[in-house]
């Protein structure tokens, strides 16, 4: 069983999806991670360690490659693939409640700006560890963060943007909502931010990579 | 190109072609004899020239808004824009872009403008062609912000929404295409074909690089500068090179890279002032214009055939960058 929990994360880790999939080449012709999911509650696996014996370990280890660019997004959005593809799978265990989520995050990219990738990126990877996420989308002003965070009670918040133009508008969605919600938990990203300005804005995590982000969601519920 | 085979040898009358001539003979022929590679002609020469800076946020200096569609610039606040390319031309550039970064279909789309490609494109190269007189102009091309590999979109359909954009830069006069900050060499290269195929501009192509935690550069896809260089130059650009990501001393590095695998491929840096650092409320370029300008002869050193800036850089940078190229 764990020969097969091992298996499931490798294919997280190459993203290899299916066995039709051409991708990665090493892979050609094995059974990919929607096969292999499927076969293991097939056997009756528990869809617990499935997912986190089994694709959240893969999904941790791409995470680390990334960060150390041993990986690049190519590599990660094909992960991100073949965790969707198994997920399918899973999905009547969290309907049911018999999988657990380790809690809510709501991320967005912030108004004035329209770049989704990096946005698209983390959505993935936090979801890929076991994370509900709520994707507000791009263009996305203080009051829909705040309302949705009203909606979603303890959720943990990210904020994205690309443009240093746009960047500074974190600030006044940080402040907007510190204001609604003074325990609330907001983290930034994207390329021009810095921990610098995290720090200067008020809000309360900074990664360079999705996995650190991972890392500070994951310590706030352990 | 077009602009000035249309304004020079056409009334002169010594071209009798014949009839059976076929438009694109007639455009390859005009080309061969009187434009063929203009920009490339002089580096082939061995002329270091200089190009202009930072666009974008000299329009958020104008009062430009995030949220707003930059290009939409070049028909509601064509004065503004003509400002900024004249500034560089002042400044001593020999060549200057145009206000068309964001300028398919898959960006502007999202202000409602998708019916506008065309349109957009040919007010920006006008404009900038406007101000540059007997100087060069080079149309901007950003990509689509749209993943190849994961389906967002096909190649067939970027190749479309390049050529619309490529075709309204031509018309409105532009002498080269200028595709940049590609990370992906996939997109690159559908970008460099739509250009190759369907204007007579000459078509140039530079990509984004970060430096990874081991030193080297890689782009957002993991491209590394040596990798594009076979890739670009096949699809039919004539000039390779690096914009955004990086100063101008990170820049050193990457031209050395992509000398080192191709001896002769024209070499373009459009570098930014140094990176973003956060005061008081708005974000800053560090680097200052002396500071830019003590590098460039390291760079021309290196390999690099234009200089330019990209995200900080001002006409200040671009003048100084001008005074170290002629003391070369």
């Amino acid at each position: 069983m764990s020969e097969l929990l091992a298996q499931i994360a490798e294919c997280i880790e190459f993203g290899k999806i299916n066995k039709a999939a051409p991708f990665p080449p090493q892979m050609k012709g094995q059974d990919g991670a929607d096969e292999l999911t499927k076969q293991a509650i097939e056997e009756g696996v528990i869809a617990q360690d499935i997912l986190t014996e089994g694709l959240m370990v893969g999904m941790q280890k791409v995470g680390v490659k990334f960060r150390e660019n041993k990986v690049f997004v190519p590599q990660v959005l094909m992960s991100a693939k073949a965790m969707s593809t198994a997920m399918v799978h899973l999905k009547p265990f969290f309907l049911s409640g018999e999988v657990k989520q380790k809690g809510t995050f709501i991320i967005g990219t912030v108004e004035g700006d329209l770049h989704d990738i990096g946005k698209n990126l983390v959505s993935m990877m936090v979801e890929g560890n076991g994370w509900k996420v709520v994707d507000l989308g791009t263009d996305v002003k203080a009051e829909q963060f705040v309302a949705a965070m009203k909606e979603h009670e303890n959720a943990f918040v990210g904020l994205s943007a690309l443009l240093t133009t746009t960047m500074v508008n974190m600030e006044k969605i940080t402040k907007a909502i510190k204001e609604e919600l003074p325990n609330a938990k907001v983290a930034v990203g994207g390329a021009p931010v810095t921990a610098d300005f995290c720090a200067k804005i008020g809000a309360d995590a900074y990664s360079a990579d999705p996995q650190g982000l991972v890392e500070y969601l994951n310590s706030q519920v352990a | 190109m077009c602009y000035f085979a249309g304004a020079l040898c056409a009334p002169c009358g010594l071209l009798v072609l014949p009839q059976s001539y076929t438009k694109e003979t007639m455009q390859s022929f005009t080309k061969d004899l009187f434009v063929m590679g203009k920009i490339i002609d002089q580096i082939k020469q061995g002329k270091i020239l200089v190009s202009d800076g930072a666009w974008g946020t000299f329009l958020q200096k104008k009062g430009m808004q995030p949220g707003e569609c930059p290009e939409e610039w070049n028909l509601t606040h064509a004065d503004d824009v003509l400002d900024i390319a004249k500034s560089y031309i002042e400044s001593g550039a020999d060549m200057i872009e145009t206000n068309s970064f964001g300028g398919t279909v898959y960006k502007v789309e999202k202000y409602g403008l998708a019916d506008k490609v065309f349109e957009l494109n040919k007010a920006a190269a006008e404009i900038s062609r406007k101000a540059a007189g007997d100087k060069f102009v080079l149309g901007s091309v950003g990509p689509t912000g749209k993943l190849l590999m994961m389906g967002e979109v096909t190649e067939g359909e970027l190749y479309e929404a390049f050529k619309t954009q490529v075709q309204g830069l031509e018309a409105g006069g532009v002498d080269a295409i200028m595709i940049e900050t590609m990370t992906d060499l996939d997109e690159a290269r559908l970008a460099i074909k739509a250009a190759k195929e369907n204007t007579s501009c000459e078509v140039f192509c530079t990509m984004t690089f970060d430096k990874t935690v081991d030193g080297e550069f890689r782009s957002m896809m993991g491209i590394a500068p040596t990798d594009m260089v076979n890739t670009l130059i096949d699809a039919g650009a004539e000039l390779i090179g690096a914009n955004c990501g990086n100063g101008i001393a990170d820049m050193i590095g990457i031209v050395k890279e992509i000398r080192k695998a191709n001896a002769e491929i024209p070499i373009l840096v459009h570098a930014n002032a140094g990176m973003p650092v956060y005061q008081d409320g708005e974000t800053v370029f560090p680097e200052t214009p002396d500071e830019m300008a003590t590098l460039v002869p390291k760079i021309i050193a290196a390999g690099a055939n234009i200089i330019g800036g990209c995200c900080g850089t001002t006409p200040g940078h671009i003048c100084k960058v001008r005074e170290a190229v002629d003391k070369k």
